[in-house]
């Protein structure tokens, strides 16, 4: 069944923009992104917008429906409520390039601050042996698709355009996680400790665990309860537990 | 209640261009900061985001009033054989006497206000420092932010880096005190197994409301994530711990609960001391069971 929805789609770049007006055939079964390249093909071939995968494995076609961050290929006509306009506005923590394509290099730098794994002494590539239990955790985060839905709703940096020198987001304190809990990660060794770096670096303690980067996540990552609680736990062992500091200390002198 | 962010004066929340919009000065800030979409509205959600905020903050507005006038009341708060979950222990001389019931007169005869508010500080703290307590009422009364994608009416944030939300990092300590008090908790519901006479064999409606209590007041302290840490979450390697990672796996299981365990245990916990200081005050009796 096909029928028409009115879009208001923003449009414009750094300099400025609004909202156009658009109406677009739909049929059943399809999703936002299917409407847009519609809009693309018929009224307005200009109008940029990224995308690649269509199967919500890209992590390209990140924007906001109707006011919430999601992916335009995974967000199906048929979710939104149609007798009223659908508005799509790129993501709106991100500074704007054009129309609904932003420059998410933020999210690159922030990743090139995060150690990377450092490989164990002694075991050559092909002689790693992990078990199952001890990498189901790592697994989960390693399911991220980068379409950094969770960096743009957290409004430590969305709401606040300062914390982005001091605060990586959630996709990147769920790496420093992922790689904490690896068994195999040999970062303590080399004096790397990736506990104190998630305060001190990554900052961790601006994160107030509101749970807005697990509600967007399209991948069901359970990143504030897995990733982002654990590592603030893992934290307070390291800097605000006196019984742990005293545990360590006890069984190094022991050692 | 300070929560790490500094309020402005601008702005209605949840529309205009108010919150994340301009700072004071007209300077461009939040969503609104220079070079992103300029879209001016603080959010364009549709949907009716505010009703899961407001209804948290109006949920445990409701518990602070109902707890704070039960707490400071010092009376009606033992029906034999049941005594309110908000006065157990008692620990000083002015309490109630509870036959084998839990009176431990630490505090002594110097504390002449409720007792209730001494053992009410490591409960309290236990919930005010959990996490998803902390989510409640961030979103709920501080609009930190108020929901997802909608802005928030501050113009500065720092979150838990410093005095006094830092002090957030204490939770573990008061799940080891919530410990003890369940324990004690425990031990009343044991005690609600006598009648009126403190003769054992007896069960009436009270008994059961005690007893799905405790279970939901269990349920919520184990499945806490300080709880789910400190039992495995903490090992790098669970398969050199198979015990742990049972326990953990159990734990995590519940946590994924935490929230409705949160609320169904700070409701039942009220009705059952409602439900004290209905008897006691003798608006009906206590209806048998066996």
């Amino acid at each position: 069944m096909t029928h028409t929805v009115h879009f208001r789609v923003w449009r414009g770049d750094a300099e400025g923009g609004g909202l156009a007006d658009f109406d677009v055939e739909v049929n059943e079964g399809e999703v936002v992104l299917d409407a847009i390249h519609r809009l693309q093909a018929t009224q307005a071939p200009d109008l940029a917008v990224r995308w690649n995968c269509k199967a919500g494995k890209c992590g390209s076609c990140s924007a906001e429906i109707n006011g919430r961050p999601r992916l335009l290929c995974m967000t199906r006509m048929s979710v939104l409520d149609l007798t009223a306009p659908v508005t799509i506005t790129p993501l709106r923590a991100f500074p704007v390039l054009r129309d609904l394509v932003t420059d998410v290099s933020f999210n690159y730098a922030k990743a090139r601050e995060v150690p990377a794994f450092v490989p164990p002494p002694g075991l050559a590539p092909g002689e790693y042996r992990m078990r199952q239990e001890d990498v189901n955790r790592s697994q989960e985060f390693r399911k991220c698709i980068e379409c950094f839905l969770c960096q743009d709703v957290c409004h430590v940096v969305r709401d606040h355009e300062e914390n982005k020198a001091a605060f990586s987001g959630p996709r990147f304190l769920m790496r420093v996680a992922e790689l904490d809990m690896h068994p195999l990660d040999a970062a303590a060794e080399t004096g790397l400790d990736r506990k104190s770096t998630a305060q001190e670096e990554h900052g961790l303690g601006y994160c107030n665990i509101t749970k807005c980067c697990t509600e967007v996540c399209p991948e069901n990552i359970k990143i504030t309860d897995n990733a982002l609680i654990p590592m603030k736990e893992r934290v307070a062992d390291r800097r605000y537990d006196p019984l742990v500091w005293l545990g360590s200390k006890i069984r190094r002198r022991g050692a | 209640m300070a929560t790490g962010t500094d309020s402005t004066t601008t702005g209605e929340p949840g529309g205009g261009t108010g919150p994340g919009g301009t700072a004071r000065g007209g300077v461009r800030r939040g969503v609104n900061s220079p070079a992103r979409a300029a879209i001016g509205a603080a959010h364009l959600r549709t949907d009716r985001w505010w009703l899961a905020p407001a209804a948290t903050a109006a949920g445990l507005l409701a518990f602070v009033v109902y707890s704070t006038w039960r707490a400071f009341a010092n009376a009606d708060y033992y029906a034999a054989p049941y005594v309110s979950p908000f006065y157990s222990p008692c620990l000083a001389e002015n309490c109630e006497p509870m036959k084998a019931g839990p009176n431990w007169p630490l505090f002594g005869e110097w504390w002449g206000l409720s007792p209730a508010l001494i053992i009410l500080v490591f409960p309290l703290g236990f919930r005010l420092t959990c996490y998803y307590y902390r989510k409640a009422y961030y979103r709920g009364f501080w609009a930190s932010p108020p929901a997802c994608a909608v802005a928030e009416p501050h113009t500065a944030y720092r979150g838990e880096t410093r005095f006094p939300l830092i002090l957030q990092n204490i939770h573990r300590y008061f799940f080891y005190a919530a410990l003890p008090v369940a324990l004690i908790l425990t031990y009343d519901t044991v005690l609600a197994f006598r009648d009126e006479t403190y003769a054992w064999g007896h069960m009436g409606l009270g008994t059961v409301i005690m007893l799905v209590n405790i279970a939901l007041i269990w349920l919520y302290t184990v499945s806490c994530h300080s709880c789910r840490h400190i039992v495995g979450g903490r090992l790098k390697h669970f398969s050199r711990h198979p015990v742990r990672y049972r326990l953990w796996g159990w734990v995590s299981r519940l946590n994924a609960r935490h929230a409705q365990l949160a609320w169904a245990s700070l409701i039942s916990v009220a009705l059952a001391d409602l439900y004290v200081y209905l008897l006691a005050t003798g608006v009906f009796d206590d209806p048998r069971l066996f």
